[in-house]
């Protein structure tokens, strides 16, 4: 029993982390239209820029102060992300208005290479590590009510935390503020939002930004978790099913597809991986996505796709 | 003036039905396939044919698969690496458990292999379309890399589950050098790429077309989605499969399931999108501007930096690398979203018109 | 219209360009002696790949400095893999053509991939503890040097390091190992060995795959803590180490039960880990961190010094570096081999090296005069052995760096040989190879 519930809460809190990213691919995909295939390289470059620069602030100033040099890391990285966000926009999707999805979706594997390069060139390719002081020991909970207790790792639980208040704050963001609000209505319909005097190029670079902030947030999470490196972009195949299971339109979707995702592979890697050789969490994910989509074509909460004749 | 097309006159049904109606673009493509199998034989070297040519058709092939399917019937697919990969394993298989199996069913067999999965998971698209589409195709993907690692049965139980072909004989011909294995591409990417286009034309092709441009319209019409979706993904896989087996016999010749990984489908997908969707000629235009490029920066970033006097590390010039690829990808997307086949189909506006722009 | 034109034009030059890049330079200069460098300086085993060429090519800068093998200058080139297989056989495919003499590809998936190309361009492949384990036959494998190591070796030894702890590998009985591994031909080398272990001994052996590349492994750990193996053997490579670490603390298993192959004990596995990672051991091929060893000193003082580094100072005696080194020195001593034979103060063939690293007799002496005291012990190769020496040792990281905690294993001859024997023979079937015969060898 104790066993089964920690594998379901490993699930729940890498469910949540998945979300994150996802969240990133959502948001884009609502106020642009655009399916972000450079979310992953957006949280490498997010998270290489805040390892380096927490490491080169403490370099230059001597000190050893952990805040200091996180405080500064984060600020670098929010401003590197600024300058992705203005740059896509301004010399990328500007030009791209009105073109098919297949293309958009090409135009932003090319950007992912681009970041790619560019992040490696400026920030190095070798492992670098954050450290936000995230406890890395577990603890042994509910011992009198489970024999042998449940094992929570309190790193998985603080960021499963953060990721709820990040993805609370964007719900309140896009359902109450007039940004928001501006944000969907460019998505549904670029032109109508135009012409009642939304700017549309703002709207995208404000969007990016989020998306870059969101990807912070992912890069911190997971650099802090498992070192910056290369195989960051890796995450944005993991969220995909996520993002397809819950809708590419829908901010609670990317949760709780989240959430489903990741205690479905977890469950299935432990209970079903033995019998088949293991491995196989990743296509279960996956086939779990693809078994809700011939059910619900536009996931669990996206809107309903109507074809107009 | 150059590309002067008055004074051919159609006085037959037979001749208005030619691949070809111009002669000049008969003749300019059947010297082409001359000069690809006389010519080019004595032009290159064993390091072109080996690293180059062999490469570029093969996966001219597969991106003709891809085409089909995502240019023609507009199914997106990120899924190609797996069929490459069913298309070389199956073949692998009948190779090595029949007795005197000949290599050249032995592939077909493979491509009819993936054309059967292909059919499974092109049911999918018969629900969702588009970008859901895609990310279903990617369930294929994960699925293959994942069978082909962990079942011993497809890999003859090798222990690293990475397989090797023996020779590779076909009809008696022993092919052993660099320039026969690319006149054995060659003769593959030529009869399918003329398959292809014969089918584009035809009947099954233009259901395909129908069903891209709008399915609603094409269903009123009285085409069967069902069978136009079905069609389209076993004809793509089946072309896919027989490239994978090329891919594994005659490029690589031991392989393991990373030589078919998501990378590749990716790759795959961007040929098409670059090349020209919809357009046969747009596959090998795509396959070339693929193949080539990263090869190409590789070695002319340090020649340039010669030039100035600096020497570029390698980590160097794989990050260039990464960033001149991506911005060429995100540059010829901006400027000309039909691909290089659009490209190339100017030219030969221009050259009809020439000297004389209008 | 413009930007068209002008995308047309890109298109063409690009073209026109290429056919010019394209034609391979001149073969490199006849006095000296080339050595392609296939490398992964970018990708996701970036971290891994980088100091590894980095002493690949201190290296042979050393020898350059000292006035290169018997007065021939070595010349070299890197080429980028990325660890891919197709790109690995791009490069090997441009190197070759000016005048390579031996390949290193450092990724088993290449290994594999050039073993069937190899034999027909009469180029040798040095696998230094990676590649094919059977190719250590060198009568059916002409053309394959897995020197010192390969997995089989690293596999039977680490039963030995675990057996000892119990006081012999018969008292492993119903122990339980789990092998968590790096789920790519690479991982699945050890497979069959251990198999092999686990029926002479009677323990379990718990089989848990990684996806590439090895950041999602909360299931496995999850499993592992489930089921309680009293030991993991970690086979990994690049970030999936450090990621196997960081669960094995996030779920509370016992570092000092995780052993790693030669591959997953080095500095950028655990760096990140730092104190988390204390207690883990992992064998070693041979060497270990070395910072005190006579050739980095020379590589310091006559390589870096001058200005001529390839990578940063402090890495210099790092894990991989020395791996790195290592391999380098093992093909040059394969050349300075095949001049003794065919003319010093020659630049030697292909097939000449092979020769000469099929009769490599690097003993004590040698290698301590070349500043390897300490380092590694002799190898020596045969026509049936082009492994040449089966030596490991096991360090463990101490939260700082690695120090040696065992002394010298050897892998069990009596289990390995007619593993590779039969593995071999089952190859030369497939492909239908001779073996070589005693006057073969001879030549």
């Amino acid at each position: 029993m104790g066993f089964f519930i920690e594998t379901m809460l490993g699930g729940l809190m890498t469910g949540m982390l998945y979300s994150l990213v996802a969240l990133g691919f959502v948001l884009i995909f609502k106020a642009s239209g655009v399916f972000n295939f450079a979310q992953g390289a957006m949280v490498l470059v997010a998270a290489l820029a805040m390892a380096r620069f927490s490491e080169w602030s403490n370099a230059a100033l001597g000190g050893d102060s952990l805040f200091l040099a996180n405080v500064i890391g984060i600020i670098g990285a929010g401003i590197v992300m600024f300058a992705v966000a203005w740059t896509v926009e301004r010399f990328v999707l500007r030009k791209l208005v009105n073109q098919e999805g297949a293309t958009l979706l090409m135009v932003t594997l090319g950007i992912a290479y681009v970041l790619e390069g560019l992040g490696q060139t400026f920030f190095g390719s070798e492992i670098y590590s954050i450290n936000v002081g995230m406890p890395k020991d577990p603890v042994i909970m509910f011992e009198g009510l489970i024999e042998g207790g449940v094992m929570i790792n309190k790193e998985d639980f603080i960021a499963a935390l953060l990721a709820a208040v990040l993805v609370g704050g964007l719900t309140v963001f896009f359902q109450k503020t007039s940004v928001g609000r501006a944000l969907r209505a460019v998505a549904d319909d670029h032109q109508a939002a135009q012409s009642v005097g939304i700017p549309l190029n703002k709207t995208w670079v404000i969007v990016w930004c989020v998306a870059g902030l969101v990807a912070l947030v992912a890069g911190i999470i997971w650099g802090s978790k498992m070192g910056v490196q290369f195989s960051l972009v890796t995450v944005a195949l993991r969220a995909l099913p996520v993002v397809i299971l819950g809708g590419l339109t829908s901010v609670p979707g990317a949760i709780v597809g989240g959430l489903i995702i990741g205690v479905g592979e977890k469950l299935s890697e432990v209970y079903l991986g033995p019998y088949v050789g293991g491995g196989i969490e990743i296509w279960f994910a996956y086939v779990m996505a693809l078994i809700v989509l011939l059910f619900r074509p536009q996931g669990l909460f996206g809107e309903k796709i109507i074809n107009r004749v | 003036m150059i590309y002067r097309e008055n004074g051919q006159f159609k006085t037959s049904y037979l001749a208005d039905q030619q691949i070809f109606t111009i002669a000049q673009d008969k003749w300019f493509v059947l010297g082409l396939i001359a000069f690809a199998a006389i010519g080019v034989p004595f032009l290159a070297d064993e390091y072109l044919f080996r690293a180059v040519l062999i490469p570029f058709l093969v996966l001219a092939l597969a991106a003709l698969g891809v085409n089909l399917l995502v240019g023609y019937c507009g199914q997106i697919t990120l899924g190609a690496g797996a069929f490459m990969a069913i298309g070389a394993y199956a073949a692998y298989n009948f190779m090595v458990r029949v007795d005197g199996m000949p290599l050249v069913l032995a592939m077909l067999l493979g491509g009819v292999a993936a054309a059967g999965f292909g059919i499974l998971f092109g049911i999918p698209s018969l629900r969702v379309r588009g970008l859901y589409l895609a990310v279903a195709t990617l369930a294929a993907q994960f699925l293959c890399d994942w069978a082909f690692l962990r079942i011993g049965w497809f890999t003859n139980n090798s222990a690293s589950g990475s397989v090797s072909v023996a020779k590779l004989e076909a009809f008696g011909w022993v092919i052993n050098t660099p320039v026969e294995k690319y006149l054995f591409c060659l003769i593959f990417v030529v009869v399918f790429a003329l398959l292809a286009k014969n089918m584009t034309r035809a009947s099954i092709g233009r259901q395909w077309m129908a069903i891209r441009d709008m399915d609603v319209a094409a269903e009123v019409i009285g085409i069967r989605p069902m069978y136009a979706k079905l069609s389209a993904f076993a004809v793509s896989s089946f072309f896919i499969g027989v490239a994978g087996a090329l891919w594994g016999f005659v490029h690589l010749g031991s392989w393991e399931p990373a030589a078919f990984s998501v990378d590749r489908s990716f790759q795959l997908l961007f040929m098409v999108i670059i090349g020209g969707m919809g357009s046969i000629m747009g596959s090998f235009f795509g396959a070339a501007f693929i193949v080539i490029l990263p090869i190409f920066l590789n070695q002319f970033l340090p020649f340039l930096g010669g030039l100035v006097g600096v020497t570029v590390s390698t980590a160097g010039i794989s990050h260039a690398e990464f960033i001149i690829f991506g911005s060429l990808i995100i540059f010829f997307l901006i400027v000309e979203p039909h691909g290089l086949a659009r490209l190339w189909s100017i030219a030969k506006q221009k050259l009809r018109l020439w000297p004389f722009p209008h | 219209m413009k930007f068209r034109s002008l995308a047309l034009a890109a298109a063409i030059a690009s073209v026109g360009l290429s056919s010019a890049v394209f034609t391979p330079a001149a073969h490199a200069q006849a006095a000296e002696q080339y050595f392609p460098i296939l490398v992964y300086r970018t990708g996701a085993y970036a971290a891994n790949g980088n100091p590894w060429a980095n002493g690949y090519v201190d290296y042979l800068k050393l020898v350059n400095a000292k006035g290169g093998i018997n007065g021939v200058k070595v010349s070299f080139e890197e080429c980028e893999t990325g660890y891919a297989t197709d790109r690995g056989v791009e490069c090997y495919e441009r190197l070759k053509g000016k005048g390579a003499t031996v390949f290193q590809p450092l990724s088993t998936g290449i290994t594999f991939a050039l073993t069937e190309k190899a034999p027909v361009d009469k180029i040798p492949l040095i696998t230094a503890g990676y590649g094919r384990s059977e190719s250590q036959d060198g009568s059916v494998f002409t053309w394959n040097f897995p020197l010192l190591g390969t997995y089989w070796v690293a596999a039977d030894v680490a039963i030995q390091h675990i057996g000892k702890a119990y006081g012999g590998v018969d008292n492993l009985k119903g122990k339980k190992i789990a092998l968590v591994y790096h789920d790519s031909p690479f991982g699945k080398e050890p497979i069959p060995l251990l198999q092999e272990r686990a029926k002479m001994h009677g323990f379990d052996l718990q089989l848990l795959p990684v996806a590439h590349p090895g950041v999602e492994q909360k299931a496995t750990w999850l499993q592992i803590r489930r089921d309680r193996p009293d030991h993991v053997l970690l086979w990994g490579w690049g970030v999936m180490n450090s990621t196997s670490l960081k669960e094995a603390q996030a779920t509370g298993y016992p570092r000092d039960k995780m052993l790693g192959v030669w591959w997953a004990g080095a500095e950028p596995d655990v760096k990140d880990v730092g104190a988390g990672a204390k207690g883990y051991s992992a064998l070693t091929l041979q060497h270990g961190a070395e910072p005190n060893s006579k050739v980095v000193k020379d590589i310091l003082a006559m390589v870096h010094d001058k200005g001529q580094g390839t990578g940063p100072k402090d890495e210099v005696g790092s894990v991989l570096y020395m791996r790195g080194l290592i391999s380098a020195m093992l093909g040059v001593e394969g050349v300075a081999a095949a001049q003794e034979r065919y003319g010093k103060g020659k630049v030697m063939t292909g097939e000449q090296v092979r020769w000469g690293l099929e009769n490599l007799n690097l003993d004590q002496d040698k290698l301590d005069g070349m500043g390897f005291a300490g380092v590694m012990r002799p190898v020596q190769t045969s026509c049936t052995d082009h492994m040449g020496a089966s030596w490991v040792r096991v360090h463990t990281w101490d939260g700082n760096k690695w120090e040696f905690s065992s002394d010298w294993y050897q892998a069990d001859d009596k289990v390995l040989r007619p593993m590779v024997l039969d593995a071999a023979s089952k190859y030369a079937a497939e492909k239908n190879i001779q073996r070589r015969t005693a006057e073969q060898c001879a030549q």
